[in-house]
């Protein structure tokens, strides 16, 4: 004879549990879309500058988080890929003088496949060995940008004018910027957010657990590895070209190391292999630099380095990674308490 | 003939220096499989302290010894302090933190010394030294002796004392350390200590070449990675001799190959270490690294 | 007389699962206990607890004070030497430097240079290897390096973890003579873990039998070897 138990309630209110977690999600970023869309028309120019700024950072966090967080490659060079996509942009506005709009998504595909031909050597570096390149390259970029000054326009770099909004549309150049990056950040957010979530994102992250054990289960590491660097820098090289656009200027210095230490910075905070930990992270490297700075007017990155350095104390695993363990513990807490199981870190 | 060899003079003695930075690389790399980014910056940092100490009438031998002690202490206690902490943690976590330290110290000087750059006295004789036909640079010369005197210490230091004997088996095996009796913790210390004092030898010889200023090092940290992929991660006299040969190839280069001249040189020491990475990863004296699966 | 080593329901977790539920043994000043069991018994992990090497609940006394919580280099100093599971050779270092490294922990250096005379009586291949990384000797030579250097420290007590794991049974038998040896005219007690009941049986004083964290049968050794149902039911013959 069957019996309904205690059992019974909790399967059921765990049946639940999903759903309704899936649906206060969707309704908070929903929330969220909307208050984004109504802030330019109530904050500052400046202030206006660095939000849009932060979509920027979030669509290069996106690419490199595939690529270190989903994939396990390290690189600690992609303000390369930056600064690739932002000259493509500014060398073809100034020199060739083509319509903004056509220069992004070159600068994505030069990025791509400059990013994948890359990734072919890559593919014989090992983690602390592929850090070390892709550092050195880091360290180089500003010497070569200076060095081909023909084509960079040298140490002086390359002015631009900000693009006005299309269609007549009432909106200040600061506005439209400040949409067009976020509606971008959206389209390769829901893209990234598919290509993660299928058989794609599975054996980008089954290459970073255990690479050979991926191979012996059928997935082309070599093949899946090389695409990945090669989107990965497409993300940033986007958000580089849309970052020339939004500053209206470019030059070598600006593509030092310490881009590239920001973006790492940015993943590591925001969380790796963490989608929505591009935003927080995009959100920490752009204000806590300015905040920094109002502390001690001298020292800011000090205090940078020393709130870096904190953060990694206290959440290893970044803020995307303390969001998932707490919403974990709160879901397990709702379905009820049910055997104990070994719990394997992420 | 003559610039070829005062060439390879003198790039040996810029390459004593990359080697230098090189083994502290690789002695914390081979205790803690962590790649301490901020080796240059810390390097840095005692090289300031040592020019204080001069600007405050210490004579310059006194200053330079006084600021190996600090070094060796800095370096300890930073390891025991901030590294600590997330010694278990993932390899990424740790690199950030190394990179946090290289921001602050960066900064810190900055902050304290402002962005001037400054000379830094040499404590040889500033007459050239005249063999055959060819002028050395007493600096030059010096600086080589000096690091090969500094080698010749720590190879006899690892080699033949029961302390560098523990701090060898530390690096090498943890587990089996403990089970022995040796303070892990504590060797990794000493390893982050005596790293930081080879690295403010490092900083003291190269300054009074390329002048003073918070960010002197980060050319040289990226020769010494060259330097160390060169000769090989897990062999810390490969990356002396790297450090000797990328010194020379540098400067061979630099002169010989005109469109590289100066601006490119950073380039060259990038390529470097890709052809080595894609070629011969473990480098010339490392040995590969076998997992087994 | 308090036994030198004792455990009292001692537990031992990795992560969350407990691999021992509070076993209790012990060994005596100068006697040989070994602990029996098969695979996943939880063998290596007891010994592990007492060098504190994982994180264990219950109470570890050596010599009468506590050591539970105390880090393994301290227990180290009291005088507890493990020859572990995997032999745990310094596999770039010569024989020679491994033996010195045995010693680290003793308070008294004098004296180091005699008893590496007296190692390689026990141990003549070691002596022959002295100058040879420790990673190119045999599995049997390997073995015998972990227990000379465990030796080394001159200590009360000796940990050994399955030395008779992966070796010829001529190699395996000139260890246990060896270990007896030490143990009957140095004094050392012994704590010895292993597969191979029949042996450890024929060496031992005190012997106990783990199952899945828990001693199911404990007693003198001599009784478990007669006790026919323990034969038959856990030593297979």
């Amino acid at each position: 004879m069957e019996t309904a138990g205690a059992g019974e309630p909790v399967a059921r209110a765990a049946a639940l549990a999903p759903v309704t977690a899936r649906g206060w999600k969707l309704v908070g970023l929903l929330a969220l879309l909307a208050v984004a869309c109504l802030l330019p028309f109530t904050l500052s120019g400046f202030r206006l500058f660095q939000f849009t700024q932060v979509f920027v950072y979030a669509i290069a966090l996106l690419g490199l988080n595939m690529l270190t967080g989903y994939n396990g490659q390290i690189s600690l060079g992609h303000g390369a890929f930056y600064a690739i996509g932002a000259y493509t942009t500014a060398i073809m506005i100034d020199r060739w003088s083509v319509p903004y709009g056509w220069t992004i998504p070159v600068a994505g595909a030069l990025c791509l496949l400059v990013g994948f031909l890359f990734g072919i050597p890559a593919l014989r570096l090992e983690g602390l060995y592929l850090a070390l390149a892709t550092f050195a390259l880091a360290l180089a970029v500003p010497q070569i940008l200076k060095h081909f000054d023909g084509w960079t326009g040298g140490s002086q770099g390359i002015v631009l004018s900000r693009p006005g909004p299309p269609f007549g549309l009432r909106l200040s150049a600061d506005q439209w910027l400040y949409f067009l990056s976020l509606g971008i950040l959206l389209v390769l957010f829901v893209l990234a957010w598919n290509l993660l979530r299928g058989r794609t994102g599975r054996a980008m992250v089954a290459i970073r657990d255990n690479p050979i054990a991926a191979a012996a289960m059928g997935v082309n590491t070599a093949l899946y590895k090389s695409l990945t660097f090669g989107v990965s820098a497409a993300y940033t090289g986007v958000a580089g070209a849309l970052s020339a656009l939004v500053v209206a200027f470019v030059a070598p210095d600006t593509f030092n190391v310490f881009l590239s230490i920001t973006l790492l910075v940015g993943i590591v905070v925001g969380g790796l292999a963490s989608i929505s930990g591009a935003l927080f992270g995009a959100l920490f490297i752009q204000f806590v630099p300015n905040y920094a700075q109002d502390i001690s007017k001298a020292a800011p990155w000090a205090i940078f380095g020393v709130v870096l350095i904190g953060v990694m104390y206290v959440m290893p695993y970044g803020v995307g990674g303390a969001v998932r363990l707490l919403s974990r513990r709160l879901a397990r807490a709702r379905a009820g308490t049910g055997p104990r199981r070994a719990r394997l870190p992420e | 003939m003559d610039v070829f060899f005062q060439q390879v003079v003198s790039g040996l003695a810029t390459g004593g220096i990359y080697g230098s930075l090189a083994l502290a690389l690789v002695m914390i790399y081979q205790a803690t499989d962590v790649v301490n980014y901020a080796q240059g910056e810390m390097a840095m940092f005692s090289t300031y302290l040592a020019w204080s100490m001069m600007n405050a009438g210490l004579p310059y031998w006194v200053a330079f010894f006084a600021t190996l002690a600090l070094a060796f202490v800095g370096g300890l206690v930073i390891e025991r302090v901030i590294i600590r902490p997330v010694e278990n943690a993932p390899v990424l976590t740790i690199v950030i933190v190394c990179i946090g330290l290289l921001v602050i110290l960066n900064s810190i000087a900055g902050w304290i010394y402002s962005y001037v750059i400054q000379p830094f006295p040499s404590p040889f004789p500033s007459t050239p030294i005249r063999i055959g036909s060819v002028i050395f640079g007493p600096h030059d010369l010096g600086a080589i002796g000096v690091t090969f005197v500094m080698l010749l210490l720590l190879y006899c230091f690892f080699r033949f004392t029961s302390l560098g004997l523990a701090m060898r088996a530390a690096a090498q095996n943890p587990a089996s350390s403990r089970l022995v009796g040796i303070r892990v913790g504590w060797m990794l210390g000493l390893g982050w200590g005596l790293a930081a004092l080879v690295g403010a030898v490092a900083g003291m010889m190269v300054a009074p070449v390329i002048f003073l200023e918070p960010n002197m090092m980060s050319g040289i940290l990226i020769y010494a990675f060259a330097s160390a992929t060169l000769g090989g991660f897990t062999s810390p006299g490969g990356a002396v001799v790297g450090g000797f040969l990328v010194g020379v190839i540098e400067n061979l280069a630099g002169t010989y190959i005109s469109f590289i001249g100066t601006d490119l040189k950073l380039t060259v020491a990038l390529a470097l270490i890709i052809v080595v990475l894609v070629v011969k990863p473990s480098g010339l004296f490392g040995r590969a690294v076998v997992r087994r699966v | 007389m308090a036994p030198l080593l004792e455990a009292q329901a001692l537990e031992a977790h990795y992560g969350w699962t407990k691999v021992l539920h509070g076993i209790s043994f012990a060994v005596e000043e100068g006697g040989i206990t070994t602990i029996l069991g098969a695979n996943g018994a939880g063998k290596t992990t007891t010994l592990r607890a007492v060098c504190g090497m994982v994180r264990t609940a219950g109470d570890v006394r050596f010599d009468g004070q506590r050591i539970a919580g105390k880090p393994t280099e301290d227990r180290v100093r009291l005088g507890i030497a493990h020859a572990p599971e995997g032999r745990g050779t310094f596999v770039n270092l010569t024989v020679e430097e491994n033996l010195r490294l045995g010693a680290y922990a003793r308070r008294e250096k004098g004296g180091v240079a005699g008893d590496f005379e007296r190692i390689y009586q026990y141990f003549p291949v070691l002596k022959e290897r002295r100058r040879q990384a420790g990673g190119t000797l045999s599995g049997g030579e390997q073995q015998m390096l972990a227990i000379a250097r465990a030796l080394m420290l001159r200590p009360r007590l000796l940990l050994l973890d399955e030395p008779s794991l992966g070796l010829a049974p001529l190699i395996v038998r000139e260890i246990f003579r060896i270990v007896q040896t030490i143990n009957r005219e140095e004094g050392v007690s012994v704590l010895l873990v292993e597969q191979n009941a029949t042996m450890a049986l024929s060496l031992a004083d005190r012997a106990y039998l783990l199952e899945t964290g828990r001693v199911v049968v404990s007693g003198p050794a001599a009784e478990l070897r007669q006790n026919e149902s323990v034969r038959r039911s856990y030593l297979g013959y």
